[in-house]
């Protein structure tokens, strides 16, 4: 019914805004031709945002509408329970937190540079079969995640490809889905610190220790990693490619006559005019990997092993439908869009053109 | 431009917009119709039922569609079946949006969740046949002293063996291990050669038959009792298994589940419940196995036993259609048929003699039912199950007295909140 009503209320400023000047007049005609979208967003955006945030302060349990008068209204209790609560629920956001905070640290930068060298790489004019290897490096990006994470799921199979290929080369290759130790933790063990020092076992964040804070990635999820930075890779790498055709030949050769190498070019004069795409690449890029949910779901083995590929977004899922604790669920999902914006954020302030 | 022609603009581009949000509307809703069947639109007053199961397979679907059809045809009232992609998502939306389906699936440790929220029907004192049902399959679906909904079959766990490796390790009918000891002579014989002697995956609804086995178990009387000393000396005698070498995780074979570990020979025994029967016939048809009890611990027998229940709506508009269909699906005939259909046990006690003698390779299956324990079901705990076997993950070389401290703690906090 929200759908029939909205448009006309939408509409209306037109009539009112008629009062003789032109660029009133024009004002108006703007919101007017604006007017579907905003509706849409409006309404499939906007709106079910509140409806959730009010599902984030309540204890509605799944049956009816959360806007029944019956619905228990909790406050802050759910935000409190996940935040400071100390039990069960703090200690599984506190592990999702980590999780995705490793694969964000390890996935952005990586997909970044690995975009970034594809496209310098494809703009070479010199490239025989350009085409080609653009459409290549594309490729995946176009491909469902859910169709590359099954086709992963067996590359990285105990017996799988990348296994077979590690045997050739005298490696005993890891099970990879099934092995929840930390790469940092594994790391550390070759340097002989195998168990966590007092100072870090006893205190932490989140009702996760700092030693556990530093496990770094399981190798579960490090296949992740390397699937998210094959996917994603080819995207930006449009981006940017985009943006090295809108950089004029002459700059470049202005450069090489002022005597700078083919590496300074690229350093001090492309890298630099690209900082708005990379502001661009970053930023989605934030936004993109706190978010991974269906390579997860994909997965099927509920964020194992060792709840080592839990991300706050398959925990606000699993909370919401299958605990049927709405409420919580909707508060993760509010503090991971807290972070989110605090990150991107940060990152515009240092991107900052000084 | 005049004005009236920028008005009459504006107006016609605004009654355009508005006609297309509509039609994109309408288009949208026409169309969601047919293909939202599944999350059950459809029970509006129409006296027709919806059941939506989470089916296991082709095999399942077919014989519970047929079961109603049956059903149909006897009483007049149309039923339709669908099996769910993602059953929890599609029962969540059903609630939500008051349209649920009238009768489906509901599993024990979503039992207590759907229950608090209002969306299940109390219907066990209307069933004619509910005394029949084993009192610790009713008790997973009892909740503040009334039974919600008639328990659909159960599962419990037994000891699987390959017959073939047992054989070729020289191991008779005489050495199938009845003692924690002479599991352990028996699991270390039948290592070798790259086959590990047995093997489960890493969690609770396996290893808690150990736990069972020793005495223990997680809840007590509605005590959290996950701590106790009998649950530590459970998971000591399993990491004294794989210290020896005879006992692996199947992840760590590289396999998805117990089951897959032994069908592809890589384990010799295997625990899992009735659902493997199903699952050699169709993947490893070539294995040639035997099911056995599962051997006594300290504590005598012990198992662990898995349900589901036939859960009927509150919101559904036609409840005595629904109950008179449960009672149909839940009769011992047709509980029988469901066992040869897709190998489950009939969850009626008085259904067990007649499928012992029809399955009697399930023998061990259904002697489990005498004193199998029900995997804890209150609200909040599947969640410290979860995280419990997170930790078993890591038993090897971790330390069983801190997993189940953090355990206690976990089921404390969730047996609380759940009381209160």
């Amino acid at each position: 019914m929200a759908a029939l009503t909205t448009p006309s209320a939408a509409a209306p400023p037109t009539p009112r805004r008629r009062s003789g000047q032109a660029r009133r007049r024009e004002a108006g005609a703007g919101w007017l031709f604006t007017a579907p979208a905003l509706a849409l967003v409006l309404l499939f955006i906007a709106l079910p945002v509140l409806m959730a945030l009010w599902v984030s302060i309540t204890d509605w349990r799944g049956r009816g509408s959360p806007f029944e008068p019956g619905v228990p209204v909790v406050g802050l209790d759910n935000y409190r329970q996940l935040l400071a609560g100390g039990g069960l629920p703090t200690q599984d956001l506190g592990t999702a937190l980590r999780n995705n905070l490793w694969y964000v640290l390890l996935v952005v930068p990586t997909q970044t540079v690995v975009a970034l060298l594809l496209a310098t790489a494809v703009n070479d004019r010199l490239l025989r079969g350009r085409g080609f290897f653009r459409t290549a490096f594309y490729f995946p990006s176009v491909t469902s995640s859910v169709a590359i994470t099954v086709l992963f799921l067996f590359l990285f199979g105990a017996s799988g490809a990348v296994n077979q290929v590690l045997g050739w080369l005298g490696v005993n290759g890891p099970n990879w889905f099934a092995d929840p130790d930390g790469v940092l933790h594994l790391l550390f063990g070759v340097v002989g610190v195998d168990t966590a020092p007092a100072l870090l076992a006893g205190h932490g964040l989140l009702g996760v220790s700092w030693w556990d804070w530093l496990a770094g990635p399981s190798v579960a999820m490090s296949a992740l990693i390397i699937m998210a930075v094959f996917t994603t890779s080819g995207t930006f790498m449009l981006l940017f490619l985009a943006a090295l055709q809108n950089i004029a030949g002459e700059v470049s050769e202005a450069a090489t006559m002022d005597g700078a190498n083919a590496w300074q070019r690229f350093v001090f004069v492309t890298v630099p005019m690209l900082r708005p795409t990379l502001f661009t690449v970053l930023t989605l890029g934030l936004v993109g990997t706190w978010q991974v949910f269906d390579q997860i779901y994909t997965l099927g083995n509920q964020g194992g092993p060792a709840k080592t590929t839990v991300t706050p977004a398959f925990l606000s899922y699993t909370t919401s439908f299958t605990n049927g604790q709405w409420g919580q669920g909707a508060a993760i999902a509010f503090i991971l869009f807290a972070i989110i914006i605090v990150l991107t954020l940060v990152q515009r302030a240092v991107l900052r053109e000084r | 431009m005049s004005r009236t022609r920028t008005r009459s603009l504006a107006v016609a581009a605004s009654l355009a917009s508005a006609t297309l949000l509509l039609s994109a509307c309408g288009g949208s809703g026409f169309d969601d119709a047919p293909a939202a069947g599944g999350t059950g639109s459809g029970s509006a007053g129409t006296g027709q039922l919806q059941v939506l199961i989470g089916s296991s397979g082709q095999a399942e679907t077919a014989a519970v569609t047929e079961a109603v059809s049956a059903w149909s045809q006897e009483s007049g009232t149309q039923a339709t079946v669908t099996a769910a992609s993602d059953l929890a998502q599609e029962l969540s939306q059903g609630f939500a949006a008051q349209t649920p389906p009238d009768v489906f699936y509901v599993s024990a440790d979503l039992f207590n969740s759907y229950a608090a929220s209002g969306a299940l029907e109390p219907y066990g004192d209307q069933l004619s046949n509910a005394d029949d049902f084993y009192p610790v399959l009713k008790e997973a679906f009892t909740r503040d002293g009334q039974l919600y909904c008639a328990p659909k079959d159960f599962s419990t766990l037994a000891l699987v063996i390959n017959t073939d490796l047992w054989a070729q390790a020289g191991l008779t009918d005489a050495d199938v291990p009845t003692t924690w000891d002479q599991l352990r002579t028996v699991a270390q014989r039948l290592t070798a050669n790259g086959v590990t002697g047995l093997s489960t995956s890493a969690e609770y609804s396996r290893l808690g038959a150990f736990m069972a086995e020793a005495g223990g178990g997680l809840v007590t009387d509605g005590e959290a009792t996950a701590d106790s000393q009998q649950n530590v000396e459970a998971l000591q005698y399993v990491q004294s298994l794989m210290a020896d070498g005879s006992y692996a995780f199947a992840a760590d074979l590289g396999a998805g589940w117990g089951g897959e570990a032994f069908g592809t020979g890589k384990a010799a025994m295997t625990i899992e419940g009735n659902w493997l029967v199903g699952a050699m016939a169709s993947d490893y048809p070539d294995v040639q196995y035997r099911v056995v009890e599962l051997p006594a611990g300290p504590a005598g027998k012990g198992t662990l036993t898995f349900t589901n229940c036939w859960g009927i709506a509150a919101d559904s508009q036609n409840k005595e259609a629904a109950v008179a269909l449960v009672e149909d699906l839940t009769s011992s005939d047709q509980q029988l048929a469901f066992a040869r259909g897709f190998g489950v046990m009939p969850s009626l006690q008085s259904a067990a003699q007649p499928f012992s003698q029809e399955f009697p390779a399930q023998a061990a299956f259904l002697a489990g039912a005498d004193y199998a324990t029900a995997v804890p079901n209150a609200e909040g705990v599947s969640d410290v199950i979860t995280d419990l076997n997170s930790q078993l993950e890591g038993l090897e070389g971790g330390d069983p007295q801190a997993v189940l401290q953090r355990t206690q703690t976990n089921l404390e906090a969730a047996l609380q909140s759940s009381g209160s």
